[in-house]
């Protein structure tokens, strides 16, 4: 019975998408631009999505910029040197038949899947979704209403080819091409992702969502997301990341662009749950004009490899920047995360709660930059690192860059490390509660004050994801 | 005996260091026992590695919990048996209210997948904590964090009130708690009382027994049991000291 009614509603998913006429969605399934990375692969890519020809010289320019760009195993980790990116596929559009069933996708995936009821609950309370697998959406809705308010969200292919006066004037503004390696082999390569533009005044009640979904094995996934929410408008977008559980290693690299202008408010939250194999290289930055609001809530388990510092410039006047992030490394795992926050004017204010989880012989990195010039007044930071250590192997480093010049400006910073106890343990399972449940009972203690800044629907689900990864980290 | 809980030759140590040497008990169902002794003498062992604590090990002996051995079980899996200590120190598990966590405990007896009527459960905890003269307010407060000694004994045995164990070891409940406190703890367990449960109440001190009645009254001393009577031995232990242990009993 359940396969039946997968099957039903994989064929409602793509009839929705056909009835709007998207004709990109089916062409793209042929396409595949085979193994390894080089200038006619970055052609092959821009040439199937009919790219403008500044397109094609952006994507060229970026990846000589990558290939002139050394890894930064200097202040990260040796471990980057292990992606093999001449092994890597780097576009697949394969439609139907990369679509595996049920029974192809591995058990933890699969039980992780069920359990959080992915997509189907989530269109109870979404303005719109896109469900990324590989290189293109697959499927896509957004309200009519919010269509006749002139709110637009799809791919950048079609942001591209339909709206290239907005895309132009903010596409690689924020993070250009040459940021830093990774940046740049999105740059090159980038395919999928959204395009969201609010116009002036609209206030997006229900959030907008996208699904990313790695399927293929050997396989990088490098979205572009851009979001413009004009003057005094304001958007929540959430994005949910997962990858089946493949031998080999999968490469994760978006860019993710936001402006917020003239007293705009945009809210990115993401609730990731990658497989061990995945490095997921990610960089994230917005700016806020004038009275603007960029709020980054970041929520990274899973994962071979994340780094990932979500930033905001605050470059107009009493511009607000929030970075609220919750990283759980299990075993084996490495999240090297953190904030940056650019004040670039009078009277902005930025504000950084992290806290991150290691279990077992995972490691928790928390990198922040804070900086505010002598220049400014009235600026003011306050940061905070929370760390958890598991177990007697974990491990937890802070490494905080602030700097902040000038007489009348302020900033506060607090870190702290706590271990759950083996009394603690013990205090609870003697009230009944098995070792996993115990443990996740007390990482959701752990995480539970900043569980509360989320939407609702995002902290049930990271409950669920927490519980879920302690479990399996008990033997 | 299948309504009681029966600890035989037991030996259990911390380390090199052997704590119970052959210790004995029988603690029918229905029934208060009182364990006394000075400090250093194996009381607290005893509830922990009756509940399965990882730093103690069992060298020999036996503990059938209506006939089924708990030595050696996790001690989740003796919890859910029916044992239930009420800590002498309870730990503070931050950020977990008082209200989730006993929740969780109830879940986790359920049998997977049945529905947790949380209309029932919230009835059911405030009208315990009235009886404990607890504000509601403390099912928001986080487990034992910041909890005065007396709020932390009493949130021990809403705990034992709220998941009904068969039996239940009180360690050393009255240390830190004032005569109002003692008085209130000391309901909430008399209100336990019935022929379901067991209760075996550890205390140094004869005050704990002024509120808490027992049916019968152990002596310890080095490791097991050197005399056992009725509730008027705890007066004469008070009376004479325990030096009078030392010389007399443990001797004898």
């Amino acid at each position: 019975m359940a396969e039946i009614d997968e099957n039903l509603a994989q064929r409602e998913a793509i009839e929705v998408d056909r009835s709007k006429g998207d004709f990109k969605y089916e062409e793209s399934y042929a396409f595949d631009a085979g193994i390894g990375l080089s200038p006619s692969v970055v052609d092959y890519i821009s040439q199937v999505k009919a790219e403008e020809p500044w397109i094609r010289e952006f994507r060229q320019k970026a990846l000589k910029i990558f290939e002139g760009l050394p890894m930064p195993t200097h202040w990260a980790t040796t471990d980057l040197d292990n992606i093999k990116f001449e092994n890597i596929r780097y576009y697949l559009a394969k439609g139907q038949k990369a679509v595996r069933t049920w029974e192809e996708v591995p058990d933890d995936v699969k039980k992780t899947f069920e359990r959080l009821g992915i997509p189907e609950s989530e269109r109870k309370f979404l303005a719109g979704v896109e469900a990324q697998f590989d290189s293109e959406a697959v499927y896509s809705r957004m309200k009519e209403e919010l269509e006749k308010l002139g709110v637009i969200f799809c791919g950048p292919t079609e942001g591209l080819r339909d709206h290239p006066e907005l895309f132009r004037k903010w596409f690689g503004k924020v993070i250009p091409a040459g940021d830093n390696k990774f940046a740049a082999l999105n740059s090159a390569v980038f395919s999928g992702g959204s395009f969201i533009y609010i116009p002036k005044g609209v206030k997006v009640a229900q959030p907008l969502q996208a699904y990313f979904r790695i399927n293929a094995e050997n396989f990088g996934q490098f979205e572009r997301t851009l979001i413009i929410a004009d003057e005094g408008s304001e958007v929540t977008y959430m994005e949910g990341c997962t990858a089946p559980k493949f031998e080999t290693a999968t490469l994760h690299s978006a860019v993710v662009e936001l402006v917020a202008l003239k007293g705009a408010k945009i809210q990115y939250v993401t609730v990731q749950n990658w497989s061990a194999n995945v490095f997921n290289l990610v960089t994230k930055r917005g700016v806020a004009e004038e009275g603007a609001e960029v709020r980054w809530i970041d929520c990274n388990i899973g994962s071979r490899l994340t780094m990932k510092y979500p930033g905001v410039v605050l470059r107009g006047k009493g511009a607000r920047g929030e970075v609220l992030s919750i990283a759980l490394a299990n075993d084996g795992q490495h999240q090297d995360t953190g904030a940056k926050m650019i004040h670039a004017a009078d009277d902005t204010t930025s504000n950084i709660i992290a806290k991150s989880i290691s279990v077992g012989s995972g490691r928790s990195t928390y990198r922040g930059l804070v900086h505010i010039p002598k220049t400014l007044k009235n600026c003011r930071n306050n940061t905070e690192c929370d760390a958890l250590l598991i177990n007697e192997h974990s491990r937890t480093d802070t490494y905080p860059a602030i700097s902040v010049r000038g007489q009348k400006n302020s900033v506060q910073h607090e870190a702290s490390v706590s271990k759950v106890s083996a009394e603690q343990i013990f205090y609870m399972m003697q009230r009944g509660l098995s070792e996993g449940e115990a443990m996740s009972l007390a990482v959701n203690g752990f995480v539970n004050d900043l569980v509360k800044e989320f939407p609702m629907e995002y902290s049930v689900e990271l409950k669920r994801l927490i519980e879920l990864q302690m479990e399996g980290s008990v033997g | 005996m299948p309504d009681s809980l029966v600890i035989k030759n037991l030996n259990a140590s911390i380390g090199e260091r052997p704590i119970l040497k052959d210790f004995c008990l029988t603690v029918p169902k229905g029934e208060v026992h009182a364990i006394m002794g000075p400090n250093g003498t194996g009381k607290s062992t005893l509830s922990k590695v009756l509940a399965g604590h990882p730093d103690y090990s069992v060298q020999s002996g036996s503990a059938l919990l209506d006939g089924e051995e708990i030595l050696g079980l996790e001690p989740d899996v003796v919890a859910r048996a029916g044992l239930f200590l009420a800590f002498q120190y309870p730990s503070e598990i931050p950020g977990v209210t008082i209200a989730n966590f006993i929740r969780a405990a109830i879940v986790a007896r359920q049998a997977k997948g049945t529905p947790f009527d949380a209309k029932a459960y919230y009835a059911e905890l405030y009208a315990k904590m009235d009886a404990l003269k607890m504000d509601r307010k403390f099912t928001a407060r986080f487990v034992n964090e910041g909890f005065s000694g007396g709020e932390k004994k009493r949130c021990e045995i809403l705990q034992l009130m709220m998941l009904k164990p068969k039996y239940a070891v009180l360690d050393e409940t009255d240390s830190g708690l004032d005569i109002d406190a003692l008085r209130i703890v000391s309901e909430g367990v008399n209100a336990m009382r019935g022929p379901d449960t067991g209760f075996l109440v550890i205390t140094h001190y004869q005050r704990l027994l002024e509120y808490i009645v027992p049916d019968r009254v152990h002596i310890m001393w080095d490791g097991r049991i050197v005399h056992s009577g009725g509730k008027e031995l705890a007066l004469e232990l008070e009376a004479k000291g325990y030096d009078w242990v030392k010389t007399e009993l443990a001797t004898a």
